[in-house]
């Protein structure tokens, strides 16, 4: 990556597809406090994504504002991490996704809070705070699935070693950036690892890194997401909604 | 005594639902002022329960979980707060057909939150049902099986963005209608729910105003998308007030014990006053060649809903009903080894603790 811009934007991308999925749980949830509480952590990436692409494109200073970056760009001009576009699939994936991107984004907003970048740091400051609600939430679902039932276990286990290899990109280093993402690897470590063993589920060791998603280059799934989150805006240029 | 909004064509402006919400304070303040006059002291032992009842009633105080009712009077409540609770659970799924295509982040952020909203009234109505001593896996079981209904407004299909804003404005218009009397029902639980459940409803048919409001003054295409969701939704939620007072089942009692306020056809009356001059600044056509002022009746003649249609909806006939509640029965169904590992781990939990304490 490059500069504060390209930064700022694969925060943002991180944030605004991660939100997308999230709330295609809502109305399908195993239980109603729990389309609640997806449709909050939604809401809070929602929130943190537009934040960040509308700071993203002051940077750039094209005269692109959030939407016309969420809703104008190609895949190939994303640069969110594959882990959040991968399709929700049950529910023990979705809180592997979830886990595992709060216990990123948890110490990578940590550290953004107390960057030089003004702006950065104050929207660090608040997406943390929020952070630290999706960590609680997903870490008590794998704990609740991993050490539920024998069918929960059995489920929340394939989750984590479906989910796991796609969780070494977000750490990819980047010593130019605001913050570098190698450096919040060991707090991720430190909080996964110990909840892992407490929900009596394997850490899984597997050398497979998929990555490409900070250049551009992703999965087969986001094009479906990208055409259906951007299908009515693209179809009405220039419209003011 | 409350904001009268309605009643008369030149109060009926997009101010209306600050009218609506006025109606609300004022019955939340009628509430206090209630708790505060205090009912006199419980029946006497050789008292008649029913009597008692009734005087409480008739006082204005409200019933609460622990008193004395009449059977009837509890099964109608739990029949009408259930049916309520199940019309947000299942009126999630119309509007929330459009989150992911939200054409505007902002628009996105503010119609998940307002189906976040819908969840939180459906539990918060569960919650009110509960107090008459049935539980919500109970209910939830009866509208799985088809057993109780939901609102027939939610078995529309929801076909184009602008039906975002007619949902708001027209059918959360008329549900707003339906609910403020409730504010002064006489049950107590339900009547505080329904304080809080009016006030969002009331900013939710301000965000369903505002998205007719940008489409009408938008593109020829956004025009014509409006249009075409007011036609479309008009006369489903003029029959969200249900058949004509004549052909009413539950109206005559209701109305004696204080659940209901108004009739069917009054509340209607008082929706379409309220809609005619919105319509208007919103430079949209209500679907209705009949409709005109009245000065002799003070109201607006207009044409009644198709209310063999209705029936059809409510006897499951209706566009989605069959969607509806295939698409709640796949969630729930989905969501029961969840579920499950939750009340394994729980039960673990507690295990461990009494170990621990032993």
């Amino acid at each position: 990556m490059n500069g504060p811009f390209d930064f700022t934007l694969a925060l943002a991308d991180d944030a605004l597809i991660a939100a997308q999925r999230l709330a295609e749980w809502t109305t399908r949830a195993p239980e109603m406090e729990e389309d609640i509480a997806l449709a909050n952590i939604a809401l809070d990436q929602l929130g943190a994504a537009r934040l960040l692409l509308s700071y993203a494109g002051e940077l750039e200073g094209a005269g692109r504002d959030e939407d016309a970056l969420a809703y104008l760009r190609d895949d190939r001009e994303f640069r969110n991490a594959l882990l959040v576009e991968l399709p929700n699939d049950d529910f023990a994936v979705t809180m592997a996704k979830l886990f595992f991107l709060a216990a990123y984004q948890l110490p990578l907003y940590t550290a953004l809070a107390g960057c030089a970048d003004e702006r950065l740091a104050a929207i660090g400051a608040k997406a943390r705070k929020e952070s630290t609600y999706h960590l609680d939430h997903g870490a008590l679902w794998v704990k609740r699935l991993g050490d539920g039932t024998e069918e929960s276990h059995r489920r929340m286990q394939a989750a984590v070693d479906q989910v796991w290899p796609y969780t070494h990109e977000l750490f990819a280093a980047d010593p130019a950036a605001p913050v570098d993402p190698a450096t919040v690897r060991p707090a991720f470590d430190e909080v996964v690892g110990p909840v892992l063993a407490e929900a009596t589920l394997t850490q899984p060791d597997s050398a497979w890194a998929p990555a490409g998603g900070r250049a551009g280059v992703h999965t087969e799934h986001l094009a479906y997401l990208l055409a259906e989150m951007q299908v009515l805006h693209r179809a009405h240029p220039g419209a003011k909604w | 005594m409350y904001g009268n909004d309605f009643s008369a064509p030149d109060g009926a402006t997009d101010e209306a639902p600050g009218g609506l919400l006025g109606e609300v304070e004022a019955a939340e303040a009628e509430l206090r002022a209630a708790a505060a006059r205090g009912r006199r002291g419980g029946p006497a032992p050789d008292e008649d329960l029913a009597a008692y009842f009734a005087e409480v009633v008739d006082a204005e105080q409200k019933i609460e979980p622990r008193d004395w009712m009449p059977d009837a009077y509890r099964r109608t409540l739990i029949r009408q707060i259930a049916q309520h609770a199940h019309s947000e659970i299942i009126g999630m799924q119309p509007e929330g057909n459009w989150i992911s295509r939200a054409p505007s982040l902002k628009r996105k952020a503010i119609l998940l939150a307002k189906v976040q909203d819908e969840a939180g009234h459906g539990l918060y109505l569960y919650a009110a049902a509960e107090t008459l001593g049935i539980s919500r896996d109970e209910l939830v079981q009866l509208l799985l099986e088809g057993r109780q209904k939901y609102s027939s407004i939610f078995n529309y299909p929801t076909l184009s963005w602008a039906d975002m804003g007619a949902i708001g404005w027209l059918v959360d218009g008329a549900a707003i209608v339906n609910q403020v009397p409730l504010c002064r029902c006489s049950y107590g639980p339900y009547a505080r729910a329904m304080i809080r459940v009016c006030k969002e409803e009331s900013f939710h048919q301000r965000q369903g105003y505002e998205i007719l409001h940008t489409l009408a003054h938008g593109t020829p295409a956004q025009q014509a998308m409006a249009q075409d969701a007011v036609d479309r939704w008009w006369y489903p939620s003029l029959a969200m007030f249900g058949p004509p007072d004549g052909d009413s089942t539950h109206s005559a009692q209701s109305m004696a014990w204080k659940i209901k306020r108004f009739s069917n056809d009054d509340l209607r009356q008082r929706f379409v006053d309220m809609c005619v001059q919105q319509a208007e600044i919103l430079g949209l056509r209500i679907p209705d060649a009949d409709l005109r002022w009245n000065d002799e009746r003070q109201a607006y003649d207009y044409t009644q809903p198709d209310y063999d249609e209705l029936m059809q909806v409510i006897s499951g006939n209706g566009p989605c009903n069959r969607e509806r509640m295939a698409h709640r029965r796949a969630a729930h169904a989905d969501g029961t080894w969840v579920r499950e590992a939750a009340a394994a781990y729980a039960a673990k939990r507690a295990g461990q603790k009494e170990t621990v304490a032993a």
